[in-house]
């Protein structure tokens, strides 16, 4: 057979199938089978009838909830002052917000957590204010960069013609910025929220007993109980997908990517 | 037999594209001589550049053979023949330099490297761009990113040169530059051009051959002065130079009837036959009113600077009319042409045609009726932008107020029907002729039109008809004003 | 006074977010066990970090697996997105949607799924890597085609067929002509690939041989430990990583200045 570029896609098509498509195929069937191999639905409805696990879903969705709103109420003035400030050096400072995400993760919430300790005594007293602390001292570079990508590309001729028409600048920001920039905070909004649900190594690093849904399957994993945690993956992956497709679907851009600028 | 000085010969070319069944070219027959220049002319999506495609190797025919030298090219690759492309926006590598870029077709068949250099250095100098060995492609300008591209072909030596709208990036001066030179380097090398474009002018002005193409099929071969002044059907008489056009039918020995008026004409057909006249604008005489053939008011007068182009209304007719003497809007005039400045084809397939307009939300209109379609629709490519404007393939903008539909559409699919409010135009059977299955009719219309109806039941002559005509057996094709 | 303000706010938000990693990065410095009393410069922590086996082991098999991942993940992620873009739509379909799936999922769950199909389904052993591997492959490879594919969606589709035209076989003409070209996607692709390999801790936990540690398995276990030695050897660490990022972003960026000015000199040649 002759050498063509479309046979290319077959290797990486075949890699995508067996380490993308199959473990989740794996995983729906362990989440609905016993360790007897039968078929059972017990995990499902024990997830949604334990209060502890329903307790946890509870918990993440509000730490989600408040780190994303703490990372937006943050993140959102930086990006618009950066974008709006006509700054030569825009692009050097903006790289300042950036650069945490390329310093391992663990190390900077060590460094964090000697701040935390040395403020607060005891970690172990503020377990909520710690994870939406560590949570957005973790993520908010993800934040900044899609709100800043989205007003920097804005006309500025949009917020000329606003003004031209009568509006204040503070109409100006709330009627035309504000609005157009929402791709920006939607791409921002599922970078910080997703991770805050699962990423619960921040947490335990933090000295937190508290549990969020990620915690839920490394408990799991720990005890070798691979039905409970499938169950928990597979209700995780549902929930993204609910949320990505609520947020709009596919970004334009890489997400995590856009780091890299 | 093959003729000696047959260099490439295509014979029942077909290209059906699988992805969405298109087909773009349509048993498409052509013989090139060796040294020839032959151009292939036509709208864009009229299947030239696939045929072209097909030539290079890019595109494999659906049906067909091609041979080059007598012997096919099916099923080698576009890499192992001896024909080379300049590519419409050049495709020059970006990541190498003028030389590297000249050197790679040469590099492929290990030429030796002192012959590379002697080789490069020589075809820099046939398209005047010594020196820029080392230039990068970035920093050259479009003329001269073209020459390049046209060095990087020559080079290797091709039987055939294949150029797709080589000069479409340029602007017009430089393109008649271009022209000029293309045609010059043609004459002294000798090698075999064959050039596609979809500007008349430029076909007109370059070529041995000329074939004009649309809807994937060949409306006419020939040399650019029969192309012009003895055009093959309606088609080929509309996209080169401008004319009128239309539809009518033999009432006498070399006497036609066309837009509302009896003309003598020197083609003899059958009385009754379905005929096609073609008058080229320059060709029209605007004369007392009374004393030319057909009268009609002066509806627009433009001045072109050598000319002033005329538009005249007669009954619902419309004539062009180049001359150099003015006109007032509104005049009373008589239009007289010329028998021998009348060209009458056979309507040979019988196809009828027609102009609808484009109103203002990009629908068409004939008669003062909607056709049941939008541009999108029939103009392969276009789109319609969020600012409410139409584009073409190339991004044109299209004004409804600049453009025309040519709608065509087959006896045997338009249907005769007796409710007068029915059909899209409504006519009296002027003609009616037995066809051993079937009839065939001639409806005059209330536009002054001929349409040929084919019909297995039997109507009377002078009967009052309306035509039904499906959109889906219409085709339709651009043209602008 | 806005300005003033405005500025200030992103001082401060600069501040959060430093501030923890200078103060750590000058109490790498001291004989200090805790943040708090300063006592007296010593590059101890130092020389620790890079004498003790178990960390420079640890920190050396990080970095392979980091490189190696991304090597493997830069290959495959770079002719995938070649083949899906000359794919007809459906292929190309199927592996655009594929390839967005441990985009948008968490890398727990990727992580997860991995293990249990590699680990407890097939029963391969953590220790052979596979797992780990093959996990970190599939976290970055559908980085480096998102960085690839636009890469080649901007490109003269004629520039390829030019070089078939010119006599080139399409071996050839993809390794001469076409990766040429995308070749600024394939090293943003690995770089990225690099530094989420660098990142992750979930596939790695999944996946790792007990005995094998990245620097984020290291760390966090390490900060459930009470061995101040070490704790405050990672401080060390920390602060090398940090200066490391700091510089390449600072020769990157002056490299991408020069560039930029030799671009603006260049046209302003061709104007005159």
């Amino acid at each position: 057979m002759r050498f063509s570029r479309k046979s290319l896609g077959i290797p990486y098509a075949v890699f995508l199938v067996i380490f993308v498509a199959a473990p989740l195929l794996v995983l729906f069937y362990y989440a609905f089978t016993n360790g007897q191999g039968q078929f059972t639905l017990r995990n499902f409805t024990h997830f949604f009838t334990d209060p502890n696990t329903l307790g946890t879903l509870y918990y993440s969705f509000t730490i989600a909830l408040v780190t994303t709103l703490v990372c937006l109420l943050l993140a959102y003035p930086v990006a618009y002052f950066l974008a709006t400030s006509g700054l030569r050096s825009q692009s050097v400072i903006l790289m300042l917000f950036v650069m945490p995400m390329w310093i391992n993760f663990s190390l900077r919430i060590t460094a964090l957590k000697e701040i935390l300790n040395l403020l607060e005594g005891n970690l172990a007293m503020h377990p909520f204010l710690n994870a939406v602390v560590g949570m957005t001292y973790d993520f908010m570079p993800f934040m900044i960069l899609p709100i800043y990508t989205t007003i920097s590309r804005l006309d500025g001729a949009l917020c000329e013609a606003a003004m031209d028409l009568g509006a204040d600048s503070l109409q100006t920001f709330l009627r035309v910025t504000l609005p157009l920039s929402v791709p920006g905070i939607l791409s921002g909004v599922s970078m910080v929220f997703l991770p805050a649900m699962t990423n619960y190594v921040v947490l335990d690093m933090l000295y937190n007993s508290t549990y969020i849904m990620g915690s839920l399957i490394g408990s799991y994993f720990a005890a070798y109980n691979w039905h409970g945690g499938s169950m928990i993956s597979l209700i995780l992956l549902a929930m993204i997908c609910i949320f990505t497709l609520l947020t709009g679907g596919e970004e334009d851009e890489p997400g995590r990517g856009g780091a890299l600028l | 037999m093959q003729n000696k000085d047959t260099i490439i010969e295509l014979k029942g070319i077909s290209k059906i594209f699988e992805d969405d069944g298109f087909k773009a070219v349509d048993n498409f027959n052509l013989e090139v001589k060796r040294g020839e220049f032959v151009t292939f002319l036509g709208p864009s999506g009229c299947g030239k550049t696939t045929t072209l495609r097909m030539i290079a190797g890019f595109d494999v025919p659906t049906e067909g053979d091609i041979l080059l030298n007598g012997k096919s090219l099916i099923g080698l690759p576009p890499y192992k023949r001896p024909i080379n492309t300049v590519f419409q926006r050049y495709a020059l590598f970006p990541h190498m330099n003028v030389y590297d870029n000249i050197a790679f077709g040469l590099r492929q068949n290990k030429t030796p490297k002192d012959v590379i250099g002697r080789k490069v250095g020589r075809v820099l100098e046939l398209v005047d761009l010594e020196g820029f060995e080392h230039r990068k492609i970035q920093t050259l300008s479009g003329g001269q990113q073209q020459r390049i591209a046209i060095a990087r072909a020559l080079v290797n030596e091709p039987e055939i040169l294949l150029l797709d709208e080589p000069l479409g990036a340029l602007d017009l001066k430089m393109r008649k530059e271009m022209q000029l030179e293309l045609k010059d380097m043609h004459d002294k090398l000798g090698i075999t051009f064959i050039y596609v474009t979809h500007d008349q002018e430029e076909a007109l002005t370059m070529s041995d051959k000329i074939v004009v193409m649309s809807e994937g099929r060949t409306q006419q071969i020939g040399t650019p002065e029969d192309i012009y002044n003895e055009p093959a059907n309606a088609f080929v008489a509309d996209f080169i130079g401008e004319s009128n056009i239309f539809n009518g039918m033999m009432t006498g020995h070399l006497k036609a009837r066309f837009c509302g008026g009896e003309f003598v004409c020197v083609d003899d057909f059958e009385e009754g036959t379905h005929i096609t006249a073609v008058v080229r604008p320059e060709d029209v005489e605007i004369v007392a009113p009374g004393a030319g053939t057909i009268n009609g008011i002066v509806d627009s007068v433009i001045f072109k600077g050598i000319h002033y182009e005329i538009t005249v209304l007669s009954g619902k007719n419309e004539i062009v009319i180049q001359t150099v003497h003015n006109a007032r809007v509104g005049d009373h005039v008589g239009l007289r042409v010329d028998p021998e400045n009348i060209h009458i084809m056979l309507a040979e397939d019988h196809t009828n045609l027609f102009f609808a307009d484009v109103n203002r939300d990009f629908r068409l209109e004939y008669n003062g009726h909607h056709i049941d379609t939008s541009l999108t629709r029939i103009i392969k490519g276009s789109k319609r932008k969020e600012d409410g404007t139409v584009v073409d393939g190339n991004g044109d903008i299209l004004e409804p107020d600049r453009v025309r539909i040519l709608v065509s559409i087959q006896p045997d699919d338009i249907e005769m029907t007796d409710d007068q409010d029915a059909g899209l135009i409504q006519g009296t059977i002027s003609n009616l002729i037995y066809k051993g299955d079937h009839y065939s009719y001639i409806i005059h219309t209330e536009l002054e039109q001929d349409f040929v109806v084919d019909d297995e039941y039997l109507w009377n002559m002078g009967d009052r008809v309306s035509l039904l005509m499906p959109v889906d057996k219409m085709t339709f094709t651009l043209k602008r004003k | 006074m806005w300005k003033i303000c405005r500025r200030l706010f992103l001082i401060l938000v600069l501040l959060f977010l430093y501030l923890p990693i200078l103060i750590l990065a000058v109490y790498s410095f001291t004989e200090s066990t805790n943040i708090g009393a300063i006592r007296g410069f010593s590059m101890k922590n130092y020389v620790t970090l890079f004498t003790t086996p178990e960390l420079t082991g640890m920190i050396a098999g990080t970095v392979t697996l980091a490189l190696g991942a991304a090597a493997i993940a830069t290959v495959l992620g770079t002719i995938g997105a070649i083949g899906a873009f000359y794919s007809r739509k459906r292929a190309s379909g199927f592996i655009t949607t594929l390839n967005q799936i441990p985009v948008i999922n968490a890398d727990v769950v990727t992580g997860f799924s991995i293990c249990v199909l590699l680990v407890v389904a097939l029963h391969i052993s953590k220790d052979s890597y596979i797992p780990l591997v093959a996990g970190h492959v599939t976290l970055c490879a559908p980085f480096v085609f998102l960085s690839v594919m636009p890469r080649i969606q901007q490109m003269d589709p004629s520039i390829y067929e030019a070089a078939l035209d010119l006599g080139a076989t399409p071996f050839k003409a993809l390794t001469e002509v076409l990766i040429p070209q995308i070749i600024p996607g394939i090293v943003s692709g690995f770089a990225l690939a690099v530094t989420l390999s660098l990142d992750d801790y979930f596939i790695a936990t999944y996946t790792k041989p007990a005995t094998f540690d990245t620097i984020s398995t290291y760390v966090v276990n390490a900060t459930k430990g009470a061995q101040t030695t070490i704790k405050t050897a990672l401080w060390a660490l920390s602060t090398v990583i940090f200066l490391i990022v700091v510089l390449i972003v600072l020769v990157t960026n002056i490299r991408s200045l020069h560039r930029e000015n030799r671009e603006g000199g260049r046209r302003a040649e061709h104007l005159s």
